[in-house]
């Protein structure tokens, strides 16, 4: 393993950080912005809506990433591709892209696991504080708005933040089908230059390095918008076992 | 109909379907998993304990340990530990004279490299188990005067492996799960099985479909499994 080659491979690697970094961050959005949804219609009153949204659950939580992935890509995308009226539509050139097979299917996978997160904490809100928006004449949805979303986001705020760490490290798997990301990169230097451990330990000293900076980011975030509800140091207590939010990996 | 019936006849048994084929990737995921599952195990146990012997070195390695592993992408970190892992120990088995044509069995490979991942995510499970159980169980048992193994047998393990439970039962999903990461190296279990037959097919939906059926299958048949378990191992403990 010599020292220059392995340095030489930094500038080629964080060609492809960005595309990853993108990727996190449409994936992050799209997939959290479809999470609120999927959990109030999990605590919706109509009962479609409500088995809808555990059959989506259970589908995103019930099978591996990976075959999700493929499924779009390969399978949707063999569909689209024997299409004539997508073929030449000017979708085309989008729907031909690994690129959004994949932000698609990381969005849909989180939107999974981070719904049921949301669900437990809408339903951690305090009756009262509804109760309370309700005797001051508030809507539904300015409720809603003011009192149940912004409550439950804090509640479950940690948890969200450990999904997002999860989801950063999901991504690699879009370089299976065709995207350029990171890993993708690492693959293809180690297919052309035949030398397995440098490129992959490379991508891996960057991936640990953006978990670090990404963690240190959200926690000094959680700081700010939780500066109320920080325990004194002497309460703070060790997790029981198998709470640790960023423990278990949702592929 | 004719659809419907032509894709039927691609899940038969024999020459012509590919349901035998599934039924074999099954069965592989199910083995690796389980392998991998109890690798991890064991990992996790000697890993806790590193983490809570109080000997300085032993905490240093298990917790650099867990915070790679889970730190780095589980997809890199199995590609790496195959291609890298496989040719460390074909390497070493040749120098210490096993002859030119050592191989290393592709399972044992699968199996060591997903219980390595899995091993660090127990870890943490078992830690947190252990520094649930209450100390003054402990401090009993040793009053009592049971030997260290025995105050492991009967009192910190029973009582540490229902705070670990649904940690455990979490991360066996996950394996199943992630089993199918394997497959990016060429080794066929379930997914593999139904990249092959969408390949030869052309078939991709139908047959990423199957897959994703049969992983759901597993995990909800997993999900009653472990309902089952969970009820049966807090018997004793009052709920709220």
């Amino acid at each position: 393993m010599s020292l220059d080659f392995f340095l030489g491979l930094f500038p080629q690697l964080l060609q492809g950080t960005w595309i990853t970094l993108l990727i996190l961050l449409l994936s992050a959005v799209i997939g959290n912005s479809l999470a609120v949804g999927v959990a109030l219609a999990r605590v919706s009153k109509n009962p479609f809506l409500r088995s809808t949204s555990y059959f989506y659950t259970l589908l995103m939580r019930g099978t591996p990433l990976l075959v999700q992935m493929y499924l779009l890509y390969y399978g949707l995308g063999s569909i689209f591709a024997h299409t004539p009226a997508i073929r030449h539509s000017f979708l085309w050139p989008y729907l031909r892209d690994g690129f959004w097979y994949g932000v698609v299917a990381l969005s849909l996978n989180t939107a999974g696991y981070s719904g049921e997160i949301l669900r437990g904490a809408i339903q951690g809100v305090p009756y009262g504080e509804i109760e309370a928006g309700r005797a001051f004449g508030m809507s539904k949805w300015l409720i809603l708005r003011r009192i149940t979303l912004p409550r439950a986001l804090r509640i479950c705020l940690p948890t969200l933040v450990g999904e997002t760490i999860l989801l950063l490290k999901s991504t690699p798997l879009v370089s299976t089908i065709t995207v350029m990301d990171m890993m993708g990169m690492a693959n293809f230097i180690r297919v052309q230059s035949f030398r397995v451990y440098e490129p992959l330990l490379a991508a891996a000293l960057i991936y640990v390095t953006l978990t670090f900076i990404l963690t240190r980011l959200f926690r000094w975030l959680e700081a700010h918008l939780n500066k109320d509800r920080v325990a004194p140091p002497s309460l703070a207590s060790p997790a029981p076992a198998g709470t640790d939010p960023d423990l278990q990996p949702n592929l | 109909m004719a659809d419907g019936l032509r894709y039927l006849q691609l899940l038969t048994y024999g020459d012509t379907g590919w349901g035998d084929e599934f039924l074999a990737g099954a069965w592989m995921t199910i083995q690796i998993s389980v392998c991998a599952y109890l690798v991890g195990l064991v990992l996790g146990l000697i890993g806790a304990w590193a983490k809570l012997s109080g000997n300085r070195l032993t905490f240093w390695v298990s917790e650099s340990y867990t915070t790679i592993v889970r730190a780095v992408p589980e997809l890199l970190l199995i590609i790496l530990l195959y291609y890298t892992g496989t040719t460390a120990l074909r390497n070493l088995l040749v120098e210490v004279g096993f002859g030119e044509d050592v191989q290393i069995n592709a399972f044992a490979a699968a199996v060591g490299t997903l219980g390595f991942v899995q091993g660090a995510y127990t870890t943490e499970v078992f830690r947190g188990a252990i520094l649930s159980v209450p100390k003054g169980q402990l401090e009993a048992a040793k009053a009592y005067g049971m030997s260290a193994s025995l105050r492991f047998r009967r009192i910190l393990f029973p009582l540490m492996f229902r705070y670990a439970l649904p940690g455990l039962a979490n991360l066996w999903v996950t394996i199943l799960k992630d089993s199918s990461l394997i497959s990016v190296v060429g080794f066929s279990e379930l997914l593999f099985t139904g990249k092959t037959a969408a390949a030869s097919t052309k078939d991709y939906f139908f047959f990423y479909l199957v897959t994703a059926a049969v992983f759901l299958m597993l995990t909800v048949l997993s999900n009653i499994g472990i309902h089952v378990v969970e009820r049966r191992l807090s018997r004793g403990v009052r709920h709220a």
